[in-house]
Order: structure tokens, then sequence, then C-alpha cells
């Protein structure tokens, strides 16, 4: 069955794009400017939050999804794509948490925050959508 | 949902994609409903049945009769 696409994925996709190009930018940016060790006080904050700003835009990329793409069984299919991926990524981050709280895991997640999860979750939404009802939607 | 589309699709010699075309839906949705995954909403239901010039019930069995 050919991919379905569209016009509300196609806009997915050219944002997905952008955010995700901001967020290289950024991130290399945030890097370098803290391991040159040139920023502190407000700045750094503002500097360490602003790859997460790109990051959060992905979160409202794919929210749009949900609003703007006009063929109702796609949007079902979606809507459980992302439930399955918020279902993953609590799964994974109380696990996690419950294995730092008693000191079985170093603290800190080396970079891979719930975030990385969540989007990890959506393949594996992906995934589920295909052996359950035949077609994994393409977000 | 038990429904009687693949076979007034059939008659008509149209392929899955010939009628999500005219419904205005992907060919992913025809196929789900065909196959009883997913169950239309009450406007989709309407425009597959006038799209066919029948009534939804000729179309779709409902539950409490399957």
């Amino acid at each position: 069955m050919a991919a379905y696409r569209s016009s509300a994925l196609r806009r997915y996709v050219i944002r997905l794009a952008v955010l995700m190009s901001i967020y290289l930018v950024t991130l290399f940016i945030a890097v370098k400017a803290f391991r040159a060790d040139a920023v502190s006080g407000p700045l750094a904050y503002a500097l360490a939050v602003l790859p997460a700003l790109p990051v959060i835009g992905v979160f409202w990329a794919v929210m749009r999804v949900l609003v703007e793409e006009p063929d109702e069984f796609m949007r079902l299919i979606h809507v459980r794509q992302c439930l399955v991926a918020t279902g993953f990524c609590l799964t994974i981050m109380t696990i996690w948490e419950f294995l730092q709280n008693f000191d079985l895991v170093p603290p800190g997640n080396g970079g891979f925050g719930a975030a990385f999860f969540w989007f990890i979750g959506l393949g594996v939404g992906a995934v589920y959508n295909r052996l359950t009802i035949g077609t994994t939607g393409c977000m | 949902m038990n429904n009687r589309l693949k076979v007034l699709r059939a008659e008509r010699d149209w392929s899955q994609g010939d009628l999500a075309e005219q419904l205005q839906v992907s060919r992913q949705s025809v196929n789900a409903i065909e196959t009883g995954k997913y169950d239309p909403s009450l406007p989709l239901a309407f425009r597959i049945a006038e799209l066919f010039g029948l009534a939804i019930e000729d179309i779709f069995t409902s539950p409490s009769k399957a």
C-alpha cells in the first residue's frame, strides 16, 4: 500500500526539518560556548535552554498534525501513535527514576531525556499501528 | 462493523484508490473500513451512503444485528 501523504503531513515534514536544523545550530552554539567557559549568569541559563526550544517546537508540530490532518482515520492513527509514545516515554522514565532512587544506575541521563524516549516511542507507536490496524500513518 | 463496501465497490469496478478519491479520504481509510478495523464517523458514513445512492443501513450492519 502506497505511503499516505496529506498536506498536513507534508507541512509536518517541512516544520520538522526546519526545527531540527535550528536545534543543531543552537546545540552547536551552546556546546561551544559552555566548553569555552564563555557564558555565566542569566546568559548561561538562556543559552542552556536555547536548544530545548526547537525540541518543544517539534512537540507543537506533532500536535498540529493532529489538528490539521483532514482524514479522520489517519488522525486516529496519529493519536494512537502519540499515546503509545507517551506511555513508552513515561514507562522508561519511571523505571529509570526508581533505579536512580535506589542508586542502581548513575545520576543524570547522558543527554537522553524524556523527549528522546518520546520520539523513540513515536517509532514504537508506528510499529504498533502497523501490527494492529495495518498502517503506520508515516508520522 | 460489518459492511458491504467491498461488494458495492466491486460491482462498480472501483479500486480502493478510486473510492478513496471520490470520498476524499486516504486509501488506508477505505481499506480499514472495508476490513472492519475502523468504523467511520457519521458524516463519513453519510458521504459513503450518498455516493452509492443507498441508506447507511443498506451498507453498514448494525452491531446489534450482526
